[in-house]
């Protein structure tokens, strides 16, 4: 019983919260990387391309809301988000004719392209806040709970309670089914084929008659995609705030760099990885191992490795180590 | 012709109005920033007591106000115009600052090097208490570590033995964390932990775990209602963590009973609030004042009872030489020992300057029913409250 109850609380506490944030990281990590890897610059405007697209969602699910429909127990975001990825692809492919386009004609260095996309963040930044404000929304809808503490404690009878929130499960299933999308494209398709021969070898995709054009605009569609499948995911199961998620931006490319920049595969573990390390190494393991433990060796110290303050650093440090050991990141092989 | 006529009479009554000495008063808040939508009513509040004074003909000073702009968090900026408003304009008392950290830097930088009186109507950092002011520093408004013992003193009489404590990271939350932690322990309770909460973050599992783990009879969570406080009661609630709060005031308002509805009933918390007859009269006042105020607006009414009090001060010594007034600021805030001087509310300035020259005493209570205490600062009147039925009810005033 002890051991179930320490089970419980550690998959309540710890394993479904880092598996829904994980997720989310991911998939965000996820657009990262693929620019990195075809666009060969890391885009510093991706945080605020995720609050830009989420925004869109939020004002289609208030549409929807008004107009009285819902496909609950499902959040009505989901129907919002496609809507949100066409007016946000549309928006990134602008952006791209006006401003990134030039830079690439001008076989810019990528630093130039970073400093550049700073630019796109500011600007981004300014016109989310002006159309839907500074203020917390939140736009979660539908069931709320599949599982909720209170009712498991009753079934089980343990002191502990599991609750599993619908968002987490809306975010879980969502992500794998986009991953999932995005592999079975790059692999399978002759477009996801020609995306990964432009990003292995630009010159040799040039030779062999692949339209770099048309592998840019597929990539920004992808991204916008990914940026604002990661947004809403996050803004349903947290809340939406556009300085939150300009301030992603670092867990996110923690993600991407601890993969590899430019692996998919990467990044994908690396958004896990980070999401796990946060809050394993910040936990209180007080509880857990106080069900594990006699009675007598219980400890009287909250058992902690890092204050909660440290969560950021946790990112930061991960980083750092694996920049040292592994510069090429976890699943990036050779290059 | 005629219009020259009557604008040289105009001109003659004025200065006959002027014979009384001018003094200028500075009005320094944060008018852009994070409190920026509370500093206009504080700063209409305050002008509509100047104006008060001026318009009861019994004043032996004409008032008039100069603004400036702390920007809430910019000790640099703050102290800038500070330093402007008394020596450009000569201000002869300072109604500001608003926010704990600026309120310390202009003190320390400007109020004190110059000998001038600071009357802050928001500032409420436990550290202000104990800062070296030449006895030029007041407020009005309570020290947090008031709310902290009163705190401590609800959860007591809730019967609660543990408690988790998270705070914003923030001066506001930290000094009311430590506050409270430290008046609670005193009562013989135990803090099983205390950690900070970042308000730029959506993203509270983490904390929320170690809350958990640590676990507590209920989670005071000293932060902000519209930031990260709500996050750690939404993610807390999701895990079954906690399901009760004790609320201090940063966490008191209409979004959160919105938010959480039924499910945080049996949570309970306080808010610096005043029970005093003045604060429905200001109330009265605000509405019919141009440009209209909002006197429940958070520390509008503690800016009207701190422009009154420096004024009437300045009445009752005949003197606008702060250090020469500012011997005189709790006497008047607070009526001789045996309570024989005359209450004073808003709207009755005219009165208590009547008052002054007959040379009886008065006990200003103004809106906010001010008592100073200590160094120079507000006991403090809260109100307790519980959340029932998703709604806030009032249980008493303490």
């Amino acid at each position: 019983m002890n051991f179930l109850n320490a089970l419980v609380a550690l998959l309540n506490f710890v394993v479904i919260p880092a598996a829904s944030y994980g997720a989310q990281l991911a998939v965000g990590a996820l657009g990262v990387t693929l620019i990195f890897g075809i666009l060969r610059f890391s885009n510093f405007a991706w945080g605020d391309t995720m609050a830009f697209g989420t925004m869109v969602v939020i004002l289609f699910t208030w549409l929807f809301q008004s107009m009285g429909i819902s496909i609950a127990p499902l959040p009505t975001a989901l129907l919002a988000l496609p809507f949100g990825i066409l007016i946000t692809a549309a928006f990134l492919l602008g952006t791209d004719r006006v401003v990134y386009q030039f830079y690439r004609r001008q076989k810019a260095k990528p630093i130039i392209l970073v400093v550049v996309s700073a630019g796109v963040m500011f600007i981004m930044n300014g016109l989310v806040r002006m159309i839907i404000g500074t203020e917390e929304q939140n736009f979660a809808d539908g069931g709320r709970f599949l599982i909720s503490a209170g009712d498991f404690k009753a079934w089980t009878g343990l002191a502990e309670g599991l609750a599993i929130k619908g968002t987490t499960a809306v975010t879980l299933v969502t992500a794998l089914l986009t991953m999932a999308a995005l592999f079975w494209f790059l692999q399978k398709t002759r477009t996801g084929k020609s995306m990964r021969a432009f990003s292995d070898n630009e010159d040799l995709a040039l030779l062999s008659g692949i339209n770099p054009d048309r592998v840019v605009q597929v990539t920004w569609v992808i991204a916008a995609a990914l940026a604002v499948i990661a947004g809403t995911l996050y803004g349903l199961d947290k809340s939406f705030r556009p300085f939150v998620y300009f301030s992603l931006l670092l867990p996110i490319f923690a993600s991407a760099v601890v993969g590899g920049l430019g692996s998919p595969m990467g990044a994908v573990a690396g958004g896990f990885v980070v999401a796990f390390s946060e809050i394993v190494v910040t936990y209180a393991w007080k509880k857990v191992l106080t069900y594990l433990v006699p009675e007598s060796w219980a400890p009287d110290s909250l058992m902690q490795l890092l204050s909660t303050d440290y969560k950021f650093a946790v990112s930061f440090s991960i980083l750092i180590i694996v920049l040292l050991f592994m510069p090429n990141g976890l699943f990036n092989k050779g290059k | 012709m005629k219009k020259l006529l009557l604008a040289t009479a105009a001109t003659a009554l004025c200065a006959s109005f002027a014979s009384a000495e001018d003094v200028k008063l500075g009005i320094l808040f944060g008018f852009t920033g994070p409190i920026e939508s509370l500093t206009g009513h504080m700063k209409n509040a305050a002008e509509a007591a100047i104006a008060e004074v001026n318009a009861s003909g019994k004043s032996k000073f004409a008032f008039s106000d100069v603004t400036g702009d702390t920007t809430c968090t910019g000790a640099d900026v703050a102290v800038t115009a500070a330093e402007k408003m008394v020596t450009a304009d000569g201000v002869k008392g300072i109604i500001g600052g608003d926010c704990s950290g600026v309120t310390g830097a202009i003190l320390q930088k400007v109020a004190r090097p110059n000998g001038i009186v600071m009357i802050s109507p928001s500032a409420t950092s436990p550290a202000l208490s104990t800062a070296e002011d030449d006895g030029l520093f007041f407020r009005t408004a309570p020290s947090d570590a008031r709310e902290g013992e009163v705190a401590a003193q609800i959860l007591q009489e809730h019967g609660v033995k543990t408690i988790a404590l998270t705070y914003s990271n923030s001066d506001y939350g930290k000094g009311l964390a430590e506050a409270i932690s430290s008046s609670f322990e005193k009562l013989g309770g135990k803090v099983s932990i205390n950690i900070p909460h970042d308000d730029a973050k959506s993203d509270f599992s983490a904390e929320v775990a170690s809350l958990a783990a640590a676990g507590g009879d209920i989670l005071v969570v000293a932060g902000y209602v519209d930031q990260g406080g709500k996050g750690i009661i939404q993610a807390s609630l999701d895990t079954g963590a906690f399901s009760k709060f004790e609320l201090p005031g940063g966490m008191v308002s209409d979004s959160l009973t919105k938010n959480f509805g039924k499910s945080i009933d049996g949570s309970y918390g306080q808010v610096a609030s005043s029970d005093s007859p003045g604060a429905a009269i200001l109330l009265d006042i605000g509405k019919k004042n141009t440009p209209a105020f909002d006197a429940s607006s958070p520390y509008a009414s503690e800016s009207y009872d701190a422009a009154a009090l420096i004024m009437l001060a300045m009445n009752a010594t005949g003197s606008s030489d702060p250090k020469v007034y500012k011997e005189k600021i709790m006497e008047i805030a607070n009526g001789p020992a045996d309570g024989s001087g005359t209450k004073i509310l808003p709207g009755e300035l005219g009165k208590a300057l009547d008052l002054i020259a007959a040379g009886k005493a008065i006990d200003y209570d103004g809106a906010s029913g001010v008592t100073l205490i200590g160094a120079g600062e507000s006991a403090g009147r809260y109100k307790e409250f519980d959340i029932k039925d998703g709604a806030f009810e009032t249980i008493k005033f303490r």
